[in-house]
Parts: C-alpha cells; structure tokens; sequence
C-alpha cells in the first residue's frame, strides 16, 4: 500500500500530511485536518452528509480520495462564517428558518447550497431544491431547508407556513 | 467502511496509463470520477492491488464534434456535459439521460466515461450509448479498437474492456435536429437507480419512422436493446402505430430480476406501460383507453 505527501489549502489554511492512499478526503479533512465539522454518515455516497467544496464544487468527500486533492482548495463548513462569526449567508437562511435539528447532515447541506450560491450566484429554487436530493436529513422533513432556499433565492414563502 | 489498503499511481499521459495498466496484469483498477467505484472500494467489494487514477491525465475530457458525429472524452465530468448548450443542441438525448444521473454532488465528478465503462445495469450512461448506437473508442498498449456499444455489455459491471484497456472516449452518431427524444425512469428519489428506465431516439420522416434506437436500463444484467420493438417502428406511419403492441415486444427483449426494491414483475408491468405511454407522448398518437 502506498503513502503519500500530499499539500491541501482547507479553509485558506495550508495543511501537509502524509496519507495512506486508501484515506478519503473525508478522513483526512477530520482526522488529519482537525476539521470535524465534516461529517460522514455512510461512506458509500448516499446521504451527503460529508458535502464539502473542493476548488468551487460542491463534492462527496466520501467518495474522493486524499491524494486526489492534493493541490487542491477545499472548504468545509468551518470556513464558511466570516472570523467575528457573521454566519455564512447561507447559514443564516438555515438558522432562520429552522433549517436543522440535529444537525448531523447540516455541514453537507451548507456546502452543497454555499457552492451553488458561491459569489452572489441564484441558481433558482428549483435548481438548489433538486440538489437537495442529494441529501438524507432524517429530522426536519426538509421543509424547514427548502423554506431557506426560499429566502436564499428571493422567493417568498407560501402562507400558512411558519419557521 | 475503509477500502483495503491498494497502491495507488496518478499518471499524466495516457500513454503512462496503459503502461500502469499493461504491467499490472490484471490487478489495477482504473479510478475515473469514483461515485460508482469509491462506494465499491468502501464497502471491500472491489479490492484492486493498484488504483490507477486518471483525473491528472492530460487530454482526456472535452466534447468535440464532427460531421456526423460527437466524441465525448471519457474523461469529461458529467456536470460539464450537463452545463454544455452545444452537446444540448447536438445530443439531446445524451443530456436529458445526464440530468439523471446521480446527483448535482456526484455529477461534479463523476465521468461520462467511467459510467459507461462500468456498465452497472440500472444506469441511464450505458443504456444511452447502446440505444443511440455509440462507439466506444479504447486504447490499451497492444493498440486501438472500436466497439459498439451493443456489444460492449455481458453482465452487470461485466464489459468487453480487457484489464490493460482504457476507454479514452464515446462517439454518438448525430442523430437529425428533429430526432424525438425518448425518456422515462422510475426510480424511488431523484438521484437513485432507475428501477425501470428507458431511453431512445425516434426519427420521423414523411410522417413515417425512419429510425429508432430505444434501450431499457434496470430492465435486466446489461442495458438492453428493444430490437422487437425498434424493428416493429420502423417504416411505420405514425398514425398506425399502436403503442402497447409494440411496448409488449419491447417487454419481450427485457430480462428483469427480483431485488429488495421492485419485483420482476412489477419491472416487466411498469415497464410496459412507461414505454407505452412514452413513446405515445413522444410521436403525439392518442391511445384509446
């Protein structure tokens, strides 16, 4: 089995490290990285929880290597509020509409919407709603994120809907 | 779950690439975007000795056309085929069986190559290159060869590519601007394998068909051509086209099995009335109830 020395930038911040070439961008990111924010849930790409962004895209790192972000931009969730804590805007459209309960696939979620609406982008609710399916959120019934791609995407909320 | 422990070597040239392979004898395997393969590695039912990753090979991605033709590198994201307003114009079918595939998170990686070169039953990429009748152009160090799409699939991710083989690109014939577009799947969420799925091109001319190219996927242990069916179509006007004869011929050619998620039975009669309803929509003939 073969190790490698990879250099990945994680949030800005530049993070070297020797990898065994089976240890997933995922891993990498929590155990090597220190970033846990990342979550993984299946580890075969089916829930999405581990969503994170590498060089603007919103990817599984479940199902990526750490060798092949070598060289790479990666941002996780941790790297989305700005330094005094303003939340990402994305993460106050979840957090005012009760985007979460547990949280556990919320990093995922983020990522998947920050990336769509990286640089002021509105791909459309129903682009970043179709996107949502690639992700399991066994608490909130998605209703509480789609009412945040709403506000995300100028659209108002229908009546009778409370946050 | 982990992956085994395996070797893994990133080349840059092809060329690199069939000499990893080549040398190998059999023990690698080659990594393209992973969504299919890395879920494979998880869960130790794959365990090469040697990964060979081609996202760092030079020359493998882009779409390029030609008279009559669409050569897609294997390499090329399905996202960028997605995003590509000319492959849109060109190969319509080609980008509505994309939208399909997977989801937005698994598109940003995953390669048109790789799922076509996998050949996993219930993808709509196979399906597509066989119904449109596409070449698979492949290399390995003994030399070139084309294969048909058609006989590119024997089982489910069993396929004509030898272990030292690389598919380097897919050539899908032009089909006329006025092709219609055939596709449906029924799958349980967006993003997941299709259960039952169809996919095709039919060519009118003169109102009468002049060609069709119709392929199930999820519908049996390859992607499956409706040979019964597309034989049945052509020369027909479409007026006298009765499309639940020719989905019951097209249900004929299919060899669906049981799984957790749908019986064969129920793959055999969703299947048809899909492919009736479809094709019905697809050449605007009214059926009577």
């Amino acid at each position: 089995m073969s190790e490698h020395a990879i250099q990945v930038s994680v949030n800005g911040q530049r993070v070297s490290a020797r990898v065994e070439a089976r240890r997933s961008l995922g891993d990498f990111l929590r155990v090597d990285a220190g970033f846990t924010g990342t979550h993984l849930g299946c580890e075969h790409g089916v829930c999405g929880a581990c969503t994170v962004i590498v060089d603007g895209l919103a990817v599984r790192s479940c199902l990526m290597l750490a060798v092949q972000a070598d060289g790479a931009e990666v941002t996780t969730i941790e790297g989305l509020a700005e330094p005094d804590g303003t939340l990402h805007p994305v993460q106050q459209a979840m957090r005012d509409n009760h985007g979460l309960q547990c949280g556990f696939c919320t990093p995922g979620v983020v990522c998947t919407m920050a990336a769509l609406t990286a640089d002021g982008a509105n791909p459309g609710e129903e682009k970043l709603v179709a996107a949502m399916s690639g992700h399991i959120c066994r608490c909130t019934g998605y209703q509480g994120i789609r009412r945040a791609i709403r506000q995300l995407t100028g659209q108002p909320q229908p009546a009778g809907e409370h946050a | 779950m982990k992956p085994a422990p395996f070797d893994y070597v990133a080349p840059v040239s092809v060329a690199e690439a069939l000499d990893t392979l080549a040398e190998a004898g059999g023990g690698a395997t080659v990594l393209a975007g992973g969504q299919t393969l890395m879920p494979l590695l998880n869960l130790r039912m794959s365990q090469p000795f040697i990964l060979v990753d081609i996202n760092r090979v030079e020359g493998i991605r882009g779409v390029s056309h030609s008279a009559g033709t669409t050569r897609i590198a294997a390499g090329t994201r399905q996202a960028a085929g997605l995003a590509d307003a000319e492959l849109a114009a060109t190969q319509p079918v080609l980008v509505k069986a994309l939208s399909h595939v997977g989801h937005h998170q698994t598109r940003n990686r995953g390669t048109i190559g790789g799922s076509v070169a996998l050949g996993e039953p219930a993808a709509e990429m196979p399906a597509t290159a066989v119904a449109l009748g596409a070449e698979l152009e492949i290399h390995s160090k003994r030399g070139e060869r084309r294969v048909k799409a058609e006989d590119f699939y024997f089982g489910p991710y069993m396929t004509a590519l030898e272990p030292d083989e690389l598919l380097t690109a897919i050539h899908y014939p032009r089909w006329p601007a006025d092709t219609i577009t055939v596709f449906r799947e029924v799958a349980q969420r967006p993003g997941d394998f299709a259960l039952v799925g169809l996919v095709g091109a039919v060519q009118v001319e003169g109102g009468r068909i002049a060609r069709a190219g119709l392929a199930w996927f999820g519908m049996g242990p390859t992607p499956i051509k409706a040979r019964q069916a597309e034989a049945a179509l052509l020369g027909r006007t479409v007026d006298e086209i009765d499309c639940r004869a020719i989905a019951e011929l097209a249900v004929a050619d299919t060899a669906p099995f049981d799984d957790q998620h749908a019986t064969s039975h129920y793959r055999r009669t969703v299947g048809g009335r899909i492919f009736a309803r479809t094709l019905g929509e697809a050449l605007n003939v009214r059926q009577t109830a």
